[in-house]
């Protein structure tokens, strides 16, 4: 195996993980500050990848199918906290759970009754096609390039957002104590509301991104749902760090374990064997960090222990 | 007679009553779709162990579901190709013998319920459910990936597989296994809810501090209510591969634990029939949604939003009032 394809996919990896990170930052900031597990957060992934695929089959513009996933989500996020969510902050989580679980249904059913089960296409643009060459002799898909610098940037963006602003004060003082920011007259469900949408239009933006790698189709924000409650669980549930690093974690173990366990079982088994024993070990790795984090932290690895 | 109790014998009543009408006038189908929800309801009623005794919301019983059906089917798969499982010093050979099987599901799954369970329960709340569902995720992928047993296009088995003397592929023949399943599993829950043991896991639901401090050991408490509710489970997967003749990856799918989720919440957490309930009211709706629309899990979306928000208690809690029994 060559450095080159090591360093390939690890920036997949990478490109993975960066993905994984928008999911999961909506899910923590929404868990951090209401204290709410959202399932329904794969369904607004979702919606933002129909939202770009229908602007862009419409206009044929990418960055404006971009915006659109921003603001489709958004608005079907707001929608879904004024109507639903609202009432669910004071509940336990098994209720959460089941409503959010209800919107599932909902959402997938509805986009599937308004755009058809078959797949649709979102094509990337012409100024991001083919490869670029990055030092050492790597040829690198120039999409995922800009993936990965979107996606960071808009990382570095939040913790700005989070660290300086006014509202990220807000925020943070809301996962601290939600009462008295209420009480130091904070608009507090102008604030849920407005976290919910943020949430929201981040996880759109993902399904956006990753709908012109994959294909988009209902149901495909579920496993990365999952995924993103996997990337939370080993960072620490509430925060943002936490989701970060964990996000990394899961893409490059999730990646490098495809491309290298196989090859490590070859090393002392039939190369059938090892294929199909390193693919099916390859896609529990993931699995198997999350437990391991546990073992030694069972709050994740930026979570408070309290 | 509480308003309850007659609700359970009532339904009871009608599990019974009406696959045998159903058999009457010649209607195997309606047998099987009761067939359907009473499997489902044994499911249920072993989350139900864990969910509404111990307050453990788990978001993976589809592993204990699925487990019991790849028992099943690889059991059965081994037996109708006449190859063993392990063949070198020690032989094991496939079966197509339902108790054998059985008794298989329900270790296995118990023993993944201790597995999972030692892990999961370090942690509560929020992140208990998160893990739960990451930990079924992991089986249905490797599921998937696993080429020996059929992967992602799982497992068909000709046959049903044998008890005794009876002819299972018979409907009502099989539909009565099934019967005698879920009550035995009901009898079982309910004696051991009243068990030392479950007023000392209800007591831990309510209050882990004090369980504590007459020095019960919560963490334990938990694992054991989630090795048997597992093991319930795994029971009711192993007769739903039967029933359909076939296993896949499905059965360990995020759906399917929301589905047994969904079972319980729909009949009233906590009460010892509720998933009885949950799953005979899910049977139908799918049945008469289904025929409505292709669409029907919108409708399904909107009642289960409906009975969160506005029904807590789910169908027993409208009918038979809130609280729950206490005798």
């Amino acid at each position: 195996m060559s450095a080159v394809l090591l360093i390939e996919q690890a920036l997949n990896g990478l490109q993975f993980g960066v993905m994984l990170f928008l999911m999961g930052a909506g899910l923590t900031l929404i868990f951090g500050v209401m204290g709410l597990i959202n399932l329904a957060h794969g369904s607004l992934y979702m919606v933002g990848a129909f939202a770009a695929a229908a602007v862009a089959g419409a206009t044929g513009s990418f960055l404006l199918a971009l915006v659109a996933s921003l603001v489709a989500a958004a608005i079907a996020g707001v929608l879904v906290e004024v109507l639903v969510i609202r009432r669910l902050y004071d509940r336990d989580h098994l209720d959460q759970v089941l409503a959010t679980f209800a919107l599932i249904l909902i959402f997938s059913e509805g986009t599937r009754w308004a755009f058809g089960s078959f797949p649709l296409f979102l094509d990337r643009p012409e100024w991001l096609a083919g490869t670029v060459m990055l030092p050492f002799g790597i040829e690198y898909s120039l999409y995922r390039l800009f993936i990965i610098l979107v996606g960071l940037a808009v990382a570095a963006g939040l913790f700005w957002m989070i660290a300086y602003t006014r509202i990220g004060i807000q925020i943070r003082a809301g996962e601290n104590d939600r009462e008295m920011i209420g009480a130091l007259g904070v608009n507090i469900s102008a604030l849920y509301t407005l976290v919910f949408a943020l949430g929201a239009a981040l996880a759109g933006f993902a399904g956006a991104m990753i709908g012109a790698i994959q294909s988009v189709q209902v149901g495909m924000g579920e496993p990365v749902l999952i995924l993103a409650f996997v990337v939370i669980v080993i960072g620490g549930i509430g925060s943002i760090k936490g989701a970060l690093v964990g996000a990394l974690l899961v893409g490059l173990t999730d990646t490098l374990g495809r491309l290298l366990l196989p090859q490590f079982f070859e090393l002392f088994m039939e190369p059938a064997a090892a294929t199909s024993v390193g693919a099916s070990l390859a896609s529990m790795a993931i699995y198997i960090l999350m437990a391991g984090v546990l073992l030694f932290k069972p709050s994740g690895l930026f979570g408070s222990t309290a | 007679m509480r308003r309850e109790t007659t609700l359970n014998a009532a339904l009871m009543a009608a599990l019974l009553a009406f696959p045998l009408w159903a058999y009457a006038v010649d209607e195997p189908f309606l047998i099987t779709l009761t067939t359907r929800a009473v499997v489902f309801a044994i499911a249920g009623v072993g989350l139900n162990f864990a969910l509404g005794l111990g307050g453990l919301v788990s978001f993976g019983h589809a592993v204990f579901f699925g487990i019991g059906g790849y028992a099943m089917g690889i059991l059965a798969f081994h037996a109708q190709s006449y190859t063993p499982i392990i063949d070198g010093w020690l032989v094991i050979e496939g079966t197509k013998s339902m108790p054998l099987i059985w008794l298989v599901a329900v270790i296995v799954s118990a023993i993944a319920a201790l597995g999972l369970g030692a892990l999961s329960l370090r942690t509560s709340g929020v992140y208990f459910i998160m893990i739960t569902l990451a930990f079924a995720q992991m089986f249905y992928f490797f599921a998937i990936s696993w080429p020996a047993y059929g992967g992602e296009d799982g497992l068909s088995i000709y046959v049903r597989n044998g008890l005794g003397g009876l002819n299972t592929m018979d409907p009502i023949q099989f539909y009565a296994i099934c019967y005698t399943w879920l009550v035995v599993v009901l009898f079982f829950v309910y004696r051991a809810a009243r068990s030392p043991f479950g007023l000392a896991l209800s007591a831990a639901r309510q209050n882990e501090a004090r369980v504590q401090a007459v020095g019960q050991v919560p963490y334990r408490l938990y694992l054991v209510a989630y090795v048997i509710s597992g093991a319930i489970t795994g029971l009711a997967g192993a007769l739903f591969a039967d029933l359909n003749r076939f296993v896949s990856p499905t059965m360990f799918s995020w759906q399917t634990s929301g589905e047994i989720m969904v079972f319980v919440i729909l009949g009233g957490v906590g009460r010892v029939f509720g998933p009885v309930a949950g799953a005979v009211l899910f049977i139908l709706l799918e049945h008469v949604l289904g025929g409505l629309s292709a669409y029907w899990h919108v409708y399904l979306g909107a009642i289960l939003l409906g009975v969160v928000l506005f029904a807590r208690g789910g169908l027993f809690g409208l009918i038979a009032g809130r609280e729950v029994a206490h005798d």
